[in-house]
């Protein structure tokens, strides 16, 4: 067999990163196969999947798998570096920012369903901001603000609690295989 | 395991707190909100601005004729205009700040307007 040029040395960390990105890009496609009423509420399943890497791997790991998941998902649902990709990319940004700062709340107090609905608030704000600013540039989405509120919330509970029983169910010995 | 349990004290606080945000957002965002004073025009000028809280019928003499219209509680419309093609009368009750009857053949308008102005597409 031919040697490659370049060797990448592939850790096991990557390779983590890599199978729990792509449980993530699973779950956008199942939520954007989810007919919703809105354009732009969605459950966003695939942010159980980044509360779990944060609360078992750190933030580093769920930015990298947040980010693949982005890419991956819009190049799989053909809207990559479309408005719905740029949305997504703003949204998770900012929802992992949030999360960077939401982890250091004392986690006896605050657990996955506080980090969850912080992040989808964040998430919902990062895209209404930009749509103002860049798709629809007039005060008339914020009409649509507290209709996106109320599915940031449910949904954000949600996830969060499907992230806690999910982190409640496998411990944490589940790191030391990857 | 009850799906309970894993709410933390904290989350409570939290989902509590988003709850009240939204409770808010919806008077802030949804402002012009309530509707209060109804503004009707003839040929441009204010004719009679009238509040929303009680029962009135007007009538707005314009080049064809009289236009009729009604205001109630929160809500106005226009009952009659000698217009040929009825627009302004089949829109029906306007309650929303911003929402704007206009009678062009008769030049008269029925506009909602509420606390904050409110701008629609026209102004651009």
């Amino acid at each position: 067999m031919t040697r490659s040029a370049t060797e990448l040395a592939v850790t096991a960390d990557d390779r983590r990163v890599a199978w729990l990105a792509t449980a993530a890009v699973g779950l956008s496609l199942v939520d954007a196969a989810i007919p919703t009423p809105l354009p732009g509420v969605k459950p966003g399943l695939a942010n159980i999947v980044t509360l779990v890497v944060l609360a078992r791997h750190g933030w580093a790991a769920a930015v990298w798998v947040s980010v693949l998941r982005v890419l991956a998902g819009s190049l799989l649902l053909g809207h990559f570096l479309g408005p719905g990709f740029f949305l997504s990319l703003t949204g998770t940004a900012l929802s992992l920012a949030t999360l960077g700062l939401a982890r250091l709340l004392p986690g006896r107090w605050f657990g996955p369903v506080s980090l969850s609905v912080f992040a989808a608030f964040a998430h919902i704000g990062g895209q209404l901001l930009l749509a103002r600013a860049w798709l629809i540039p007039h005060d008339g989405v914020f009409l649509l603000a507290p209709l996106f509120g109320a599915a940031a919330l449910v949904f954000g509970t949600l996830n969060g609690l499907i992230a806690a029983k999910l982190l409640a169910d496998l411990p944490s010995a589940h790191h030391a295989d990857a | 395991m009850s799906w309970l349990a894993l709410l933390r004290p904290g989350d409570w606080l939290v989902v509590a707190g988003a709850a009240a945000l939204v409770g808010v957002s919806i008077p802030h965002f949804w402002q012009g909100g309530l509707a209060d004073r109804a503004i009707v025009r003839q040929e441009g000028r204010v004719f009679a601005e009238v509040d929303l809280k009680a029962r009135h019928r007007i009538s707005v003499p314009g080049p064809l004729g009289d236009t009729l219209i009604a205001v109630e509680p929160g809500r106005a419309r226009v009952v009659s205009d000698p217009g040929p093609r009825q627009y302004c009368v089949r829109q029906g009750w306007l309650m929303r700040p911003g929402e704007i009857a206009i009678c062009a053949p008769n030049r008269v308008s029925l506009q909602i307007a509420g606390r904050t102005r409110v701008y629609d597409s026209i102004s651009y």
